[in-house]
């Protein structure tokens, strides 16, 4: 389809971060479909490419894009491309110069910008290129400093840093139309944030979460696992009101110990609202409250228009629900006394999935969308052992990996029916919405690895300060 | 908590099959202004248990002249929807608690976070 439509659609390229590679696709596939558009690749389309080209859609589509994704670093429009310079200028040249027209008036200002990808040149390579392309109708004035269009020579020298080519195995020309939204890995840093946990979500990473579950303005979000209230950070920075819960007593109310090294205790305003409130999205907090995730605390219906979390898998928070005493024989945490806090029992890491995924079909809206992490244990890893739902669809499984053995995934599901009876039971019977039970030792593999590794290590006692993997 | 967390909260005390709406008790409520979105509240709406919004708003005495029964047409309506936003987003109760109708089982609110675990027994 996107071939077909050739010369006469509008050609956009896509430059893209290399990093968090299996996250990028998929968020841009979600946020295309936001705006009612799809993302059809090119026959020799390659992913792990940092120079994607979008067909199809407008120039408002692609600034729509670029004003949410946190994996593309810019748009252009593409005025040509080639895998040398001369197919470059042959496809430059076949451009309608109606095209051009408008942004190569005499009164208008511009500049070109030359960038490589795993190849660095000098000042006089670059002027070099720019200079090959003299015979673009440009009529205006080049200003470095303030232009009012910049074009981009863009040159991709291949992914292999030992062994970069002489001459491009691509490049593009266009005009810069927007920047990503990279920016916001920095000003959300976890390390500039007022309140953290211990297992904070990276800032990077929670935009990608809110990217795949299609937030968007006007929605209500949940976290069900909400702990420091990172995700809920990034849901409200594009305009969701969120809301979320957790079995921690402390985290909630943001008193205890500090996650920070060199503080102690937390202070008096570290909860999850300063947190919004430092990043200017009081007004969309709705509430956290102290709750056990696998307790039917909100009435039947759809509340929620996508719910994002990232479960505990209790290497750095200890996986939790309330439970009777009999069932762990350990006693009761006794936590500031001002309310009974019962007691936690291990929660077997399967039955988080179940639970959630039973969370977000009966609570997202048609269409709303589960995203969450996932612990995997790699060498037995199979795509079969990721937890089903009959109400849920698997949109998306990407990979971060964690360490040789272990990594963690995540997975978006959306709500394709409204829950009945039968689900409930295909639930309890049928095997093939519990694979992931087999698999689910992860903390017990996830460790077996860390202490046969810290035996060789150290012989003596240790104290990382984590959670002690005999412990539980 | 806010108006909106409370209707669409329930009692989950083992047992109990009427535990909706939880009955609020409270000794703190705080009224702060937060900014007005029409298309949130038009959205909320739908999904609301309209009675047990009234009721809300007149246990923690913000009922003010909220009507008892939803306006037809109340996108268009901004007044009313004005009225919505204040119920749902701007009264918070502090501290109070939550009661289940059925057992009586109190949920406690302190600091506006409402404490939802139940003992060993209860669940």
């Amino acid at each position: 389809m996107a071939l077909r439509c050739g010369r006469a659609c509008q050609q956009y390229l896509l430059h893209l971060a290399q990093d968090n590679i299996d996250f990028r696709l998929p968020e841009i596939k979600a946020l295309l479909s936001l705006r009612g558009k799809q993302f059809c690749p090119e026959e020799n389309f390659k992913e792990k490419s940092p120079f994607w080209l979008l067909n199809g859609v407008s120039e408002e589509d692609v600034r729509g894009l670029m004003e949410r994704t946190v994996c593309a670093k810019s748009a252009f429009e593409l005025w040509g491309q080639g895998r040398t310079h001369n197919e470059l200028q042959s496809s430059l040249r076949k451009y309608p110069l109606e095209k051009m027209a408008p942004f190569t008036q005499r009164e208008s200002t511009y500049k070109i910008n030359v960038y490589t990808f795993n190849k660095t040149l000098v000042f006089q390579e670059r002027i070099k290129k720019i200079d090959t392309l003299e015979f673009l109708p440009f009529q205006g004035k080049v200003s470095l400093k303030n232009p009012d269009h910049i074009f981009f020579l863009l040159e991709d020298y291949g992914s292999d840093p030992n062994n970069i080519p002489d001459e491009p195995l691509h490049v593009y020309f266009g005009r810069w139309i927007a920047d990503g939204q990279r920016e916001l890995i920095r000003s959300h840093s976890v390390k500039k944030r007022h309140f953290i946990g211990n297992t904070s979500m990276e800032a990077g990473l929670s935009f990608i979460m809110a990217n795949h579950a299609r937030v968007k303005a006007h929605d209500l979000v949940c976290d069900p696992f909400v702990g420091s209230g990172s995700l809920l950070v990034a849901c409200s920075h594009f305009g969701a009101y969120v809301c979320g819960t957790d079995i921690d007593y402390n985290i909630v109310h943001g008193i205890g110990k500090a996650s920070r090294k060199n503080q102690k205790w937390r202070g008096p305003d570290e909860n999850i609202r300063a947190n919004l409130r430092q990043y200017g999205t009081e007004h969309l907090y709705i509430d956290v409250l102290v709750s056990d995730s696998s307790k039917a605390i909100w009435r039947e219906g759809p509340l929620f228009d996508a719910v994002v979390t990232d479960p505990p898998y209790g290497i750095r928070e200890s996986t939790r629900r309330t439970g009777s005493q009999k069932e762990i024989g350990k006693p009761p945490e006794d936590l500031s006394g001002e309310s009974h806090v019962p007691v936690s029992m291990v929660y077997q890491l399967s039955d988080i999935f179940t639970d959630l995924l039973r969370f977000a079909a009966h609570y997202l809206v048609m269409g709303g969308r589960l995203v969450y992490w996932l612990p995997v244990y790699r060498p037995e890893y199979r795509d079969e052992i990721v937890p089903q739902h009959p109400c849920l669809r698997l949109v998306s499984n990407c990979e971060q990996t964690l360490s040789s053995h272990t990594s963690r995934r995540l997975i978006t599901m959306e709500k394709v029916k409204e829950v009945e009876d039968s689900d409930e039971l295909a639930l309890l019977l049928d095997s093939r919405f519990r694979p992931y039970r087999g698999h689910n030792a992860f903390r017990e593999k996830y460790f077996s690895g860390v202490s046969k590794r810290r035996g060789k290590a150290e012989q003596s006692s240790s104290s990382d300060g984590g959670t002690d993997p005999q412990s539980e | 908590m806010k108006l909106l967390t409370h209707n669409m909260l329930t009692s989950h005390v083992k047992g109990v099959t009427k535990g909706y709406p939880l009955l609020i008790k409270a000794t703190e409520v705080k009224v702060s202004e937060v900014e007005f979105n029409p298309q949130f509240v038009s959205r909320m709406i739908p999904k609301l248990e309209w009675s047990a919004l009234v009721q809300a708003a007149e246990e923690v005495g913000h009922l003010n002249d909220l009507p008892t029964e939803l306006l037809p047409d109340y996108e268009n309506n901004e007044e009313f929807l004005r009225k919505v936003h204040r119920v749902l987003l701007e009264v918070e109760v502090l501290e109070g608690s939550l009661r289940c109708p059925e057992s009586g089982r109190e949920f406690p609110i302190s600091r506006g976070i409402p404490n939802m675990l139940l003992n060993e027994d209860e669940a």
